[in-house]
């Protein structure tokens, strides 16, 4: 039998010359962890609004969204003397941070500064020291899956995405699939051997056999969703079916999953209560409340992270738009957590706390609100921190 | 025997003339018994030296791997009309040909069939005809008269009627743009209008974008695709398609918007690494500061601004828009002088050691390898500097260089280029009609064409497409591709349903090119096919047909 260090050496010379798959069966509890990442910056102040601040009214004088009030069900919902939540996500996240299973985290981000949509997602992703050089062959939710490997905190990897994201890069094997649209397995068996076999002593041979065979494990899985299910899911569609299904594998299956979603962007036109955003934002909500749904009893040890490269300008620009700003607000969810609260660092926003009298500044780094997230899930020892997230020390937020 | 399957087994005349000369079925065997044992290495210098005319045998030489696998390089994969060709010019004289393009270069029935109109136009709208600069004044004129239509039925069935005719607009530039890729005997033009594309990308499902891409790539891309740098840089700033992908037609004094001046600096030009600064975008800004899409009439201007309104097709410079302060751009002063403004930024981008090393460094991603080796990008960025940019210079250090050499047959192919080479390959003889099986791969590859909607666009590493979900996926599509089911023959718009059934992947080009020097594995899998369709799908997923 080959040992258990053995198998990490092979793994180690697995990152060089490729990476190895394997599907995991998970336990069926257990802490479970979803990155959400929304490609493009969001504009966070038109999610998290600080209705408190004259100076976002004056900021905003086209796409500010007004004061939460009282006699508007369908307005924002203020969330303390503060904070208000966008009126898109009112129902569902409201709801959710209503029941104590959704908390914020303000002034959150990265130190990188180039305000470049690829350049801070990849730096993000790979979740390393700034200073040093970076290693695009390991991402943070690679390193925690590496981390976790192995007895019962297997952490079953997976990306809902159609290409692997550098956040999974590493030598721990995660095999991807986009659930937007399902169909039959390709091949037979016997065609799948043979197809694997051809790729044997090759770099992709286990991206080849886990590519294969995860496509027939989700169609059972699947088929067996759509008998059993008395939920009608017929009208949901797009982010909403996507995070359904994602939901049903992670309570059966996996333990770390990741998804992206686009079109955050939004320079020109980004509407305010309505509009392109609070669509986006809708969507985005009705999603995630699908996908606590779908994992049923193991909502309560899930804890998923909704993060964005950066935010955007605190000030609207010439077209009714913004453009890309530095500190964002991160959403915690879970049916475990102790939400329902504003968490991190803050200050009051105003001009003069603004970062380049332009942007939100980022008081709490990244690396250190999702390392104290995962030391709390998973009980990390400090070694594993740095593992996953090098000289940065975890901040407790007091969520998981 | 199904028909299709004989034709498809007819080679172009000039190949088989070529390989006629040969010395018949007993040269074929002599390459596979010789590649055999050389198999999956170098062959041994038993074979022809590269590809030189044997003057004295009176033969055209034998193919060594090296030639096989920079052949693949320079094309979108093997046909038999590219190998005929490179058999005939040797390496130097092939590259020379396709850094200057002398056209005609397409097959006869695909120039007709391009040159006839935009499928659905005539009957349907004057958005689909003309210019950019006509689409786009026609797509207003539409929308205006939708507009004004009341509220219901019929604005609906107006609105949806364009819609598709935007729909028809669009593939017809992506047919247009596919054909080519397939069936241009000037591939590395091709690759360079897609790999410029991609650099440049522009996302057809934003604002009004797909009815002008066709212009885009025809207009601002192919003429410059074999240019120079700073030419390309100006056309497709002034283009209708990047103005509104990148907001800078919203850009004016007083209301900046700073997007298309960052991406020109971090995508287009410099790199993200290439010493600007935040003040440097907002400068930049700045500069482009009223270029647009002209509107129906000239704007109305005061007399001491007339003289510096530009006008090019769709392009506009607007003076009252502009911000005419000085600018400090890259520690370089650059007065207030409208649109000489614009051309002086370009010029001082595209002559930064920065911008060649980039360009330089992206190229040889692209054609060399996904860390390319930093002697040779150096020596590209040196070309580009001592010919301000010049792209058949530096693709000449670049098709030339023994790092080519020592990287071939490691490049994984990205799915354009997958799914180009699979149909060079399968269908290389009758031409498609359909290419909406193309594009439909292509999407479900995830690299649809004019589809990116980030202006990074796609990337171009193994590590990107590789993963096991894309591995699978790309069987898929190899399987369809092989089986002919797909649909390649039928009528472009549904219509009418051609021939259909398998190609014979087993063909002269595959024992001539390929099958010499397959790895063993692929052997062994050819082997167990139970079927000529299984077969196909096996070749096609095969490492050997997955890298070039």
């Amino acid at each position: 039998m080959i040992s258990r260090r053995r198998l990490l050496q092979l793994g180690a010379a697995a990152a060089l010359s490729g990476r190895s798959v394997r599907l995991y069966a998970a336990p069926p509890s257990g802490p479970r962890f979803l990155l959400v990442f929304l490609r493009g910056g969001y504009d966070a102040t038109s999610l998290l609004i600080p209705y408190s601040s004259g100076f976002y009214y004056e900021a905003r004088p086209n796409i500010a969204i007004a004061k939460p009030d009282p006699n508007q069900a369908a307005g924002a919902l203020a969330l303390d003397a503060n904070w208000a939540l966008a009126p898109a996500v009112r129902e569902t996240i409201g709801a959710l941070y209503r029941a104590g299973q959704v908390a914020f985290v303000p002034f959150a981000g990265t130190e990188d500064l180039s305000r470049s949509h690829f350049e801070t997602q990849d730096s993000i992703e790979l979740g390393q020291p700034l200073a040093a050089a970076r290693n695009f062959r390991s991402g943070f939710m690679g390193r925690l899956a590496e981390t976790l490997t192995g007895g019962e905190r297997d952490a079953a990897p997976i990306s809902f995405t159609d290409a692997l994201p550098l956040a999974f890069e590493g030598t721990a094997p995660v095999p991807n699939l986009s659930l937007k649209n399902l169909g039959k397995p390709p091949f037979d068996d016997r065609q799948a051997r043979i197809l694997t076999e051809m790729y044997s002593g090759h770099r992709l041979e286990s991206a080849v056999s886990g590519g294969l065979e995860l496509r027939h494990e989700v169609a059972r899985e699947m088929a067996d969703e759509m008998r059993t299910s008395g939920r009608d899911s017929i009208n949901t569609k797009g982010f909403e079916l996507e995070a359904e299904r994602m939901g049903v594998l992670m309570r059966d299956k996996y333990r770390i999953g990741f998804i992206d979603v686009g079109g955050w962007d939004t320079h020109v036109g980004e509407g305010a209560a309505q509009g392109v955003l609070a669509a986006n934002l809708g969507s985005l909500g009705r999603g995630l409340q699908g996908f606590s749904q779908s994992l049923g009893a193991e909502w309560h040890n899930t804890v998923v992270v909704v993060l964005s490269e950066f935010g955007r300008t605190f000030r609207e620009n010439g077209n009714r738009g913004t453009d890309h700003g530095h500190g964002t607000v991160y959403w915690v969810l879970g049916g475990g957590i102790h939400g329902g609260v504003i968490a991190g660092e803050q200050l009051a926003v105003n001009r003069r706390t603004l970062f380049q009298d332009r942007d939100y500044p980022v008081l709490n780094d990244y690396r250190r609100v999702l390392g104290g997230l995962f030391r709390t899930m998973w009980g990390l020892s400090a070694d594993q921190c740095t593992k996953v997230f090098p000289q940065a020390a975890p901040t407790d937020l007091r969520l998981a | 025997m199904p028909t299709f399957v004989r034709l498809l087994n007819v080679a172009r005349p000039m190949g088989i003339a070529r390989i006629g000369s040969m010395a018949g079925i007993g040269g074929i065997a002599a390459v596979l018994v010789l590649g055999a044992v050389g198999c999956a290495t170098h062959p041994t210098g038993a074979q022809a030296k590269l590809a030189r005319p044997d003057a004295a045998a009176g033969v055209l030489p034998l193919l060594h791997r090296e030639d096989v696998l920079w052949l693949g390089r320079v094309s979108f994969g093997l046909d038999a009309a590219s190998v005929a060709d490179y058999r005939r010019l040797g390496r130097e004289k092939f590259l020379e040909r396709q850094l200057h393009p002398r056209g005609p270069a397409l097959p006869e029935p695909v120039a007709v069939r391009l040159a006839a109109a935009d499928p659905g136009a005539g009957a349907a709208g004057e958005e689909m005809r003309g210019d950019a600069a006509a689409r786009i004044a026609a797509v207003n004129a539409a929308r205006k008269s939708i507009y004004a239509l009341p509220e219901g039925s019929e604005r609906e069935a107006a609105r949806k009627a364009m819609n598709d005719r935007g729909n028809r607009v669009a593939y017809a530039a992506i047919r247009r743009e596919l054909l080519r890729a397939v069936y241009s005997q000037d591939q590395l033009e091709e690759q360079m209008v897609w790999f410029w594309l991609n650099h440049f990308n522009v996302y057809q499902h934003k604002a009004e974008i797909r009815w002008v891409i066709g212009d885009y790539a025809e207009v601002a891309i192919r003429p410059h695709a074999l240019g120079l740098f700073r030419d390309l840089v100006l056309a497709t700033l002034e283009h209708p398609a990047m103005l509104q992908y990148l907001d800078n037609q919203q850009n004016a004094a007083g209301h900046v918007n700073e997007n298309y001046a960052r991406e020109l600096l971090e995508l287009h030009t410099l790199g993200v690494n290439g010493g600007y600064t935040q003040q440097d975008v907002q400068q930049l800004a700045l500069v482009l500061t009223g270029a647009g899409i002209a509107g129906e009439n000239p704007p109305k201007l005061k007399p001491e601004l007339q003289g510096f309104y530009v006008r090019r097709g769709a392009f506009e410079f607007n003076p009252a828009r502009h911000d005419f302060s000085r600018k400090t751009l890259l520690g370089r002063s650059i007065p207030g002088e409208g649109f000489a403004e614009i051309e002086a930024a370009v010029d001082l981008l595209a002559r930064q050691p920065a911008c060649a090393r980039f360009i330089a460094g992206e190229l040889a991603r692209y054609f060399v390898a996904d860390d390319p080796p930093p002697a040779l990008v150096d020596r590209m960025a040196q070309t580009f500097m001592r010919t301000n940019g010049d792209m058949a210079a530096v693709l000449r250090t670049l098709f030339l260089a023994r790092e080519l050499d020592a990287a071939l047959g490691s490049k994984f192919k990205d799915p354009m280029r997958f799914v180009v080479s699979a149909v060079r390959f399968a269908y290389d003889g009758p031409v498609i009609t359909n290419t909406r099986p193309l594009l439909n791969w292509l999407n479900s590859l995830g690299e649809a064409p004019f589809g990116h909607q980030t202006p990074d666009g796609y990337p171009m590493t193994e590590l990107n497409w590789a993963s096991a979900g894309q591995m699978s996926r790309r069987f898929e599509i190899a399987r369809s591709i092989g089986s002919g089911s797909a649909g390649l023959f039928d009528a472009d718009d549904g219509s009418a349903k051609g021939e259909s059934g398998f190609p014979q992947l087993s063909n002269r080009l595959f024992f001539e090119a390929v099958e010499p020097f397959l790895t063993a594995n692929t052997r062994n899998a050819l082997g167990r096919a139970s079927s000529q369709q299984e077969w196909n799908l096996f070749l096609l997923s095969s490492p050997d047909f997955s890298y070039e």
